[in-house]
């Protein structure tokens, strides 16, 4: 196969992405070298300060932590999404697309509403306080609202449909005889399922974890509604930067060191997967 | 061959956590008093007041249009994207990272980006910047969902098809397309709802005017006094209206889902 | 009196309407009287728009990167209008235009971040204190009640979360300005922060008061026309303002240097400072407005209903307002990350 056809294809998309993200965001992010000016402005004095002020342990202790709050949702979205994505694929046929539906539309409700809600669910006198107490439970619960773990609920809760979508393609695809022929061959449910499927569909699964944790550790609403402002994440930082501290250089830093991470991780998981798969 | 108790209650246990909240904002529509604390009574009063409303109508047919249009380029675009990437002799590294890259990128720093440069070249903005934005995004994770999808392909299918004389075009449309259909479905289905539910990037590139507020930036706008029952009898709402928009589809589709 | 968002009426004019002389009007959701625009428009025939916005931040965020584009008049605290008018983006006032301003007490005349109203021109003001149970826990005299809380109260606290106003509670707690930057000082104010923050149920700026009217929460740091929601939802519910002090907060009107409607707008800011029209906050949002002739109309019993609302401007201006900081901003939002990414 040549390159032309293909690179026909890949030119629309291509395009835009460089007239509406490469070229605005390089404009922001080279802002990383200047300082930021006494009013909140630019001032054009090259310097490698800010690029420096990343690695300091505050701020990279913040990306280390938001790493390991996105690996947690997302290893407990993947299960749970996985799961749902395969039930789903298991069903008829034709129910497929109204499973999927329903499966996305939460989150069509609005985000806000949707914390709120779980605010109310959850907090000191809440509605899971009022159903305990209900049901003849009289000692004090432990406080579900504004701790680390309910950031990591919200999290998963927002982004479990997209690991659902995510995985739902190549599990739907899943030629039911190799299956039919593992098991006829006297492999058991589990082993069919450790050995074919589960190696079949992972990239779905490397897209979904991608998603989530891409989207988790960006998040910076999340930490402040349900966390009662009380984590930082590394979304938090970045945004307070360019819209509290006014200083758009650190925040172009920040992201320029984010996004360089990011990148690397993502090249790695590419190429973990296309090893899993050839063997 | 499935498990089918097990696959009832994944089922069962995913969905129940997906409608906890839903059921508790479709409650508290109902809810006569104005604070979630107490019940005090069933009122249809805030869809009444949300009738009247008419920049939350508005800003809910903005938010509308803006995720059909951008998640319907979106998913044009990022099939393409996927279909080019996956069919290049050559892998290029640069390019998949390319396409991270509007998930990597923080929000913010998109907003403020695409809202200085569209300032710069004296754009004029509105619904159409946002959509314009909202793409950028959702594209990259259409091509996500899509490329999962092909790494799994047999092309030797396209292959026997060039062989019998197929044109590219017709391979394309009565092959590739509909095998890849699910994916196209699910990626689709992603954008619009990243869309639904974006606030950041709308607000920077909508431009002044009132007449491109999206439902998000409203309600984030609104939350100042906290959620009120008419936020959540739109919510409700919006529920019910796309619940009865499949029940449509449904009926109007009996044939199935093309290429399944 | 509705707190909740209003009915916009439907006589709000929308900005279909593609009139040379069109008013574009940022504001915060529910802080001027629904029918503002509409009235506005028929007594002077100027056809407007009002935009929401959610945060001081999020709007300046948006001016800064377009530079004010699109913009006529824009609602921001003070510390922002001066970071405006810093930036150039703000149009120097002629009072000429604006006859109205003759309402305005005189002390709202000489505020610390605008002495003569060159560049914005007040619209609300007030104290940033305590608002608590007292029917839940004896009233607190201290910034330090809340930093060091007793033990009963613990757990059952709110601070407001946006960083000036999170750092002025431990500034003021220390006897030091809200505007301090010297480091050794930012350093101490720190960490009793981060003290502060192992009683705190969590940092909240809009719905500590829905807290205190639950009982979830028994003593918030909140603004005190906030409070006054709290306070009409439950009267055991007070405000009190330290003895170490509270900060003057303003929030002003700005007409944007880059708007191309300027005498619309000056027609807008008149008409807001109109004592009938500015009254109105006063009524229904429960803030005080540095409008003389306003708050000289008010119905007495909401005086003794919302006893924040009787202080004179001249304790007021007792209090210091919060300035822009200058280069002393990126200290105090490393100050703020540090205290809130704290375990």
């Amino acid at each position: 196969m040549s390159n032309r056809g293909p690179n026909i294809l890949m030119a629309p998309a291509l395009a835009w992405l460089t007239a509406l993200m490469i070229i605005p965001c390089g404009l922001i992010l080279i802002l990383a070298f200047f300082r930021r000016g006494i009013y909140g402005g630019i001032d054009y004095t090259f310097t490698l300060e800010n690029l420096g002020l990343v690695f300091d342990p505050l701020y990279f202790g913040i990306f280390i932590n938001s790493a390991r709050i996105a690996g947690i949702v997302v290893i407990i979205a993947c299960i749970l999404g996985y799961a749902a994505a395969y039930a789903i694929a298991a069903m008829p046929r034709h129910l497929q697309p109204i499973l999927l539906f329903f499966a996305v539309l939460p989150f069509w409700s609005n985000y806000l509403i949707r914390t709120y809600a779980w605010i109310v669910l959850l907090n000191r006198e809440g509605l899971i306080t009022q159903f305990a107490r209900w049901i003849g439970y009289e000692a004090e619960l432990p406080q579900l609202l504004y701790t680390e773990n309910t950031v990591i609920l919200g999290l998963v809760y927002s982004y479990l449909p997209f690991v659902i979508l995510a995985c739902y393609a190549p599990l739907s695809r899943l030629n039911p005889e190799i299956a039919e022929a593992s098991h006829n061959l006297g492999a058991s449910r589990w082993t069919t399922f450790r050995r074919i499927t589960l190696p079949l569909t992972l990239p779905g699964i490397a897209v979904g974890a991608v998603f989530v944790f891409v989207l988790s550790i960006g998040n910076f609403i999340t930490p402040a509604l349900l966390g009662g402002g009380q984590f930082q994440m590394i979304g938090n930082v970045v945004y307070a930067q360019f819209l509290t501290a006014n200083d758009w250089p650190f925040g172009a830093a920040l992201s320029m060191v984010l996004i360089a991470i990011m990148m690397g991780l993502l090249l790695l998981q590419t190429l973990a997967v296309e090893r899993g798969q050839n063997a | 061959m499935h498990n089918r108790p097990l696959m009832f209650t994944i089922l069962g246990v995913v969905f129940a956590f997906l409608y906890i909240p839903i059921s508790v904002l479709v409650a508290l529509s109902f809810n006569d008093g104005g604070l979630p604390t107490a019940w005090t009574g069933f009122s249809l009063k805030w869809y009444g007041a949300l009738w009247e409303n008419a920049d939350i109508l508005n800003a809910a047919f903005n938010t509308l249009i803006v995720a059909i249009t951008s998640a319907a380029l979106a998913t044009i675009l990022g099939t393409l994207l996927a279909i080019g990437i996956e069919t290049r002799a050559r892998k290029g590294r640069w390019l998949e990272s390319l396409i991270f890259a509007p998930m990597i990128i923080p929000d913010i720093v998109l907003a403020i980006a695409l809202l200085s440069f569209f300032s710069l070249l004296k754009v004029p903005m509105g619904l159409h910047t946002i959509i314009a934005a909202h793409v950028v995004f959702n594209l990259a994770f259409v091509c996500a969902v899509v490329r999962a999808r092909l790494k799994s392909f047999d092309w030797s299918i396209v292959e026997a098809s060039a062989d019998l004389g197929a044109s590219a075009t017709t391979t394309y449309r009565r092959i590739v397309i509909p095998v890849l259909s699910p994916a196209i479905i699910a990626g689709a289905l992603l954008a619009f709802t990243l869309s639904v539910d974006e606030f950041i990037i709308a607000f920077f590139t909508a431009g002044a005017g009132a007449g491109s507020t999206t439902l998000p930036m409203q309600i984030y706008a609104m939350i100042r006094f906290g959620v009120t029952p008419e936020i959540n009898a739109l919510a409700t709402l919006v529920l019910g209206l796309s619940v009865t928009a499949l029940a449509l589809a449904q009926r109007l589709n009996r044939g199935g889902i093309p290429g399944q | 009196m509705t707190y909740h968002s209003p009915l916009i009426a439907a006589l709000m004019i929308s900005g279909a309407s593609a009139s040379a002389q069109s008013l574009t009007i940022s504001n915060w959701d529910g802080y001027m009287a629904p029918d503002a625009i509409a009235v506005f428009t028929a007594e002077t025939f100027i056809a407007a728009e009002l935009v929401l916005q959610a945060t001081n931040e999020e709007i300046m965020g948006k001016l800064i990167a377009s530079n004010g584009a699109g913009y006529d008049v824009v609602f921001v605290s003070s510390p922002f209008a001066e970071i405006l008018h810093n930036l150039g983006l703000a149009e120097t006032l002629d009072p000429a235009k604006i006859p109205n301003l003759v309402n305005l007490y005189p002390e709202a005349t000489q505020l610390a971040h605008d002495p003569g109203n060159t560049f914005s021109v007040p619209y609300a003001w007030g104290t940033t204190g305590l608002c608590f149970r007292s029917d839940l826990m004896a009233a607190p005299t201290s910034w330090n009640d809340l930093l060091t809380p007793a033990a009963d109260v613990a757990g059952k606290i709110t601070m407001l979360a946006t960083d000036r106003w999170l750092l002025a509670a431990g500034f003021l707690a220390n006897g030091m300005s809200v505007n301090e930057t010297d480091p050794a000082l930012l350093d101490k104010v720190r960490d009793a922060l981060i003290t502060a923050k192992s009683t705190l149920l969590a940092y909240d700026d809009t719905t500590f008061y829905a807290k205190l009217v639950s009982g979830e929460a028994v003593m918030t740091q909140a603004w005190d026309g906030w409070c006054n929601y709290g306070i009409a939802e439950n009267p055991a519910i007070q405000y009190v303002i330290p003895s170490e002090g509270s900060d003057l907060w303003v929030d002003t009107m700005v007409i944007m240097a880059g708007s191309e409607n300027k005498d619309a707008a000056y027609a807008f800011v008149n008409y807001i400072l109109d004592a009938e029209n500015h009254r109105w906050a006063a009524e229904n949002i429960l803030y005080k407005v540095p409008n003389q002739a306003a708050m000289e109309g008010l119905d007495p019993a909401l005086l003794t209903q919302f006893p924040n609302m009787a202080i004179t401007p001249a304790q007021l201006l007792s209090y210091e307002q919060l300035r822009d900081v200058g280069e002393a901003q990126r200290a105090y939002s490393r100050v703020v990350t540090e205290i809130m990414a704290a375990q």
